[in-house]
């Protein structure tokens, strides 16, 4: 009897960059070449030698992500899906998708990518105004990213994500809508967008300029502007927004980041990089010299989740989707339903309209409202048991 | 054991203003008169001090008896009296300076006479104490001991140009305060014989042997099985036990008589039961009237105390009851709050005494408490005759039944250098001060005394002193007395709902100002919520001040961080903790330091 192989998705965390932005606190650096070759070749091998740990999964999707994982020489990205293709059960029609950004890329590269099997570009654009770019501190241009996403289109790629952010410092309502109607007027458009609002995190050059009083951010009412108009000028243009920052076309969702969401088993390379595989969460180390020297033991802060923590991530994590939490899924997944488990946050929210029911053909989901969804966090914290 | 010369006992104080070095010198007198060894010094006082650093301040009376060869040949006694330092516990000084026949004071060389010097001298002389100087620190390079002299004799009118020179921190000049302790302090007097009259200047509560009486004996003799009264209390015990203090312990000896310094016990099982201040005597055979000056300590200060876990209630009664085993001063009884629950309006000497309390109810007792705005007592007199002094603002009568209020006035000295006499006057003036008067002692340095409504000071105003004279100010106040006063009860609105436990009494001239800045802390405490709230200041019904707390638009974590999802929810986690540690009043959560938020209103420098 041939036993249905469990689904598992990939992550590989590329922490180099050209340059630091200044907003971003993620876990990336400008590096040397030998570095990034030490580094590439302690990636291989973490990836070969997991190899038969993973035997009974099927591989379904795959993320390069960082940093900017573009800087790499294609050969070592190539080099990355050969070692999956070979060693992992990959999906046929899986999901391999690269983050890119324009100015490190030329056309040799992108169709070394496609030729590799990578099968979605996302593209951080940001912001298609110069001046706002410089200000976050991005190395490229707005004309840049033109060349990259056309050459993209030329070289056979048809799933494109770009990414743009609102509540930028000097930013206002105009430029900001001149971004997204860039953006929307890309030919053909692209099939994935990701809008994020800027936050300002510790640690980043913003929150030191932040403190200094030197960072013009938008008040906070042109900043909702920002974001009410991100939802009425995409979806007006055909996009659905199936998460919190996330739209896209019919059926080009990213199925790599709506598993993190529904909770799907995924394995994380490279230093930092997170995992979930059957309820048990750990990272790896957030030390580059200690990764190229164990990149098969640096494992830390391995959590199993309790039947608790597991709902509590299916709420918050399935709340992000505006699908939401399927009530049969969650019944047949813990064997209680999720009015027995959370009768009565549920019904507070549903009495100040952050939550509603919503039937569809695949049965009844809870799910945020518009309302609820601005104030997403108020509502999934109270999803976390005492 | 011989009988002891009483012409050989010495029972003195040192006074001094704050860290000008008199527990230094106390240290020192120990270490020189050989109750210690230095090493001993190191492990025993030391150890003690670790402890009651742990406590906070001091507010127990300490006492040490010491041994003296002095160089005429002869052994002297030394009873060393160390009071509490604050003017919370004024009180407790006098009673301490009344057991004493002498006092030494202490003066920096470099700072000269503070508003405490002054304040702890007169204290001194109005006991008829016996007072020689010591002008301490005369290495430090600022150190000008003979400007300092002619200060001493000057503005407190002693003789200071015997005034031993010390450094007591680094041992200079020791022997000759010990001569002078010997020659300048008197010996008691008293007859051994005559009924027992006794003063207790402390007390303090040990689970084993029951309160502890620390007294002078003025007139007779007590010793093991002596049935004694506490003549203003009225309780009655057999003495177990009497005693002198050694270095941090208690050492038995067969009676004490008329002139010496020690401890009673009697399986007196409260401390309210042995007042400070109170008399001792034989209940067989009784003195014909206590000593003068006894008073009941009354609270002074009063705020409300509610555990921040309304199920720990019990714990903080139980902490309370045994707080106040050992602090007669100390006053609760149970209240309740719609806003905070059940919890108790606790007394106090003072602003610096209810810090103590509140950090050894969290300390010790490992409560967090919510506290609310501290308020004096003030009279209400009712149209019907009746008067009512009132502790809970929460407990004020109707408006139309208030005929008049009064509240309690200080008259305080402040010692200020001239350049800051201007704005050291500009606060007094903004804090409803009368000008008294100004004395200048010599060129630069001024004394103001000014009359200033107990309630304008227990707030903050130590630390506006400070902040505007750049630490240079010093202070003392005694309370005066009741006078009328335009006073209302300031009320504020959270989402149109009246919260009790924000309520405070304020004069009606300020009322305005401080109800809008009230408003103003309060919507920055205030976290969003779902709706907008309005932040209301009334007095009597009337809004005098609003201020609004926008609904909430956004909270939202726009921002990917793929399989991160730990971040994700330590940050959930952190909001849901948040909101753990907020009181609902109607449907708003309000931050519990909101409740403290009055404390902190005058924020102007």
């Amino acid at each position: 009897m041939k036993i249905e192989k469990k689904e598992l998705e990939l992550y590989f965390h590329i922490p180099f960059c050209v340059k630091k932005c200044n907003y971003c606190d993620f876990l990336s650096a400008p590096c040397t070449r030998e570095q990034q070759e030490a580094y590439m070749g302690a990636l291989f091998a973490e990836l070969e030698g997991r190899a038969a740990e993973y035997q009974d999964y099927t591989v379904v999707s795959v993320f390069i992500g960082g940093g900017t994982p573009s800087i790499i020489p294609e050969a070592g990205i190539a080099k990355l899906l050969r070692i999956v293709k070979e060693e992992y059960d990959l999906q046929e029609n899986a999901e391999i998708t690269i983050e890119v950004n324009p100015g490190t890329v030329d056309r040799e590269k992108l169709q070394n990518y496609y030729q590799a099997g990578v099968n979605r570009l996302s593209i951080g654009l940001q912001s298609a105004e110069n001046r706002e770019l410089q200000t976050l501190g991005r190395i490229h241009t707005y004309e840049q990213f033109l060349d990259t996403y056309s050459l993209a289109r030329e070289l056979g790629f048809t799933n494109i994500n770009v990414d743009v952010m609102s509540a930028l410092p000097g930013q206002d309502l105009d430029s900001y809508r001149n971004t997204l109607y860039r953006v929307l007027n890309l030919q053909p458009m692209p099939e994935h967008i990701s809008a994020y609002s800027l936050i300002v995190e510790e640690g980043t050059v913003f929150a030191k300029w932040e403190a200094e009083g030197k960072l013009d951010l938008p008040d906070e009412d042109s900043e909702r502007h920002m974001y009410e108009e991100t939802g009425r000028i995409l979806e007006t243009a055909g996009y659905h927004r199936y998460e919190i920052s996330n739209y896209s076309l019919e059926g080009m969702e990213c199925r790599h980041n709506c598993g993190y969401w529904t909770r799907k088993s995924y394995v994380g390379f490279g230093i930092g990089a997170a995992s979930l595989v059957e309820n048990i969460r750990f990272r790896n180390t957030d030390e580059l010299k200690w990764y190229i020297e164990n990149p098969l033991g640096c494992r830390e802060e391995l959590q199993v989740l309790s039947v608790e923590e597991q709902m509590e991530e299916t709420m918050f994590l399935g709340l992000r989707m505006t699908a939401g939490v399927s009530c049969e899924a969650f019944q047949a997944y813990f064997g209680k339903s999720l009015k027995q488990v959370y009768g009565e946050v549920i019904d507070k929210n549903l009495e100040t309209g952050l939550l509603r029911f919503k039937e569809n053909e695949k049965g009844s989901y809870l799910q945020l409202t518009e309302k609820g969804l601005d104030v997403s966090n108020y509502v999934m914290s109270q999803f976390l048991f005492d | 054991m011989a009988v002891i010369d009483q012409s050989k006992i010495r029972n003195f104080c040192i006074v001094a203003h704050i860290d000008h070095g008199k527990s230094t010198l106390a240290d020192r007198i120990i270490e020189k008169t050989g109750l210690l060894t230095s090493r001993e010094m190191q492990a025993q006082v030391l150890d003690n001090m670790e402890l009651e650093r742990e406590r906070g301040i001091t507010i127990k009376a300490q006492s040490v008896r010491t041994v003296y060869r002095a160089q005429d040949g002869e052994e002297y006694i030394f009873n060393l009296i160390d009071t509490p330092g604050h003017v919370d516990f004024n009180y407790e000084v006098s009673r301490s300076l009344a057991a004493c026949d002498g006092a030494i004071l202490v003066v920096d060389a470099a700072q000269g006479i503070e508003a405490q010097t002054l304040a702890n001298v007169y204290l001194a002389l109005d006991h008829n104490l016996d007072v020689f100087p010591v002008i301490n620190k005369i290495d430090l390079p600022s150190a000008e001991p003979q400007r300092v002299i002619e200060e001493i004799e000057d503005v407190i009118g002693i003789e200071a140009q015997e005034a031993p020179l010390i450094s007591a921190k680094n041992g200079i000049g020791i022997e000759e305060v010990l001569e002078q302790i010997v020659t300048k302090i008197p010996a008691p007097t008293g007859n051994p014989d005559n009924p027992l009259q006794a003063l207790i200047f402390d007390s303090l509560y040990d689970p084993y042997k029951g309160v502890i009486i620390f007294c002078r004996i003025m007139e007779g003799t007590v010793k093991k099985g002596t049935v004694i009264r506490m003549m203003a209390t009225g309780a009655k015990e057999e003495v177990v036990e009497v005693g002198y203090f050694g270095a941090g312990q208690f050492i038995p000896c067969e009676e004490l008589s008329a002139g010496m310094v020690g401890y009673i016990t009697a399986s007196i099982k409260n401390v309210k039961d042995t007042a400070v201040g109170d008399t001792v005597t034989d209940a067989n055979r009784p003195c014909a009237e206590p000593l003068p000056g006894y008073k009941k300590v009354q609270s002074m200060v009063y705020c409300g105390m509610y555990p921040a876990d309304g199920a720990k209630y019990p714990d903080l009664r139980d902490a309370l009851e045994k707080l106040q085993l050992n602090d007669a001063s100390l006053n609760y009884e149970p209240e309740t709050s719609v806003a905070l629950g059940f919890g108790f309006r606790c007394g106090f000497l003072g602003l610096l005494h209810l810090e103590i309390i509140q950090e050894r109810l969290e300390r010790e007792y490992n409560l967090d408490l919510v506290t609310t705005a501290p308020g004096v007592i003030y009279k209400v007199h009712k149209l019907n005759g009746e008067v009512i002094e009132l502790t809970n603002p929460s407990n004020l009568p109707d408006p139309s039944e208030i005929d008049y209020m009064e509240e309690p006035i200080v008259s305080a000295e402040i010692m200020v250098t001239s350049e800051f006499i201007g704005s050291i006057m500009e606060l007094c003036q903004e804090r409803r001060g009368r000008y008294l008067g100004m004395e200048y002692i010599e060129g630069t340095r001024a004394l103001l005394k000014y009359e200033l409504p107990l309630n304008e000071i227990i707030y903050d105003f130590f630390d506006a002193l400070k902040s505007r004279s750049r630490g240079y100010a010093s202070f003392d106040y005694d309370i005066k007395g009741y006078e009328q006063s335009s006073l209302v009860k300031l009320d504020i609105l959270i989402n149109r709902e009246e919260v009790d436990a924000l309520s405070f009494i304020v004069h009606a001239d300020s009322a305005y100002e401080r109800g809008r800045k009230m408003c103003e802390k309060l919507k920055d405490e205030i976290p969003r919520h779902l709706f907008e709230i309005p932040i209301q200041a009334a007095v009597g019904g009337k809004i005098i001040a609003r201020e609004t707390v926008k609904a909430m638009r956004k909270d939202v974590l726009a921002k990917c961080y793929g399989g991160d999802i730990t971040r994700k929810k330590k940050l959930l986690e952190k909001q849901k903790e948040g909101k753990k540690r907020m009181r609902q009043i109607g449907n708003v959560e309000i931050p519990q330091k909101a409740f403290m938020s009055v404390l902190k209103l005058d924020d102007r420098k």
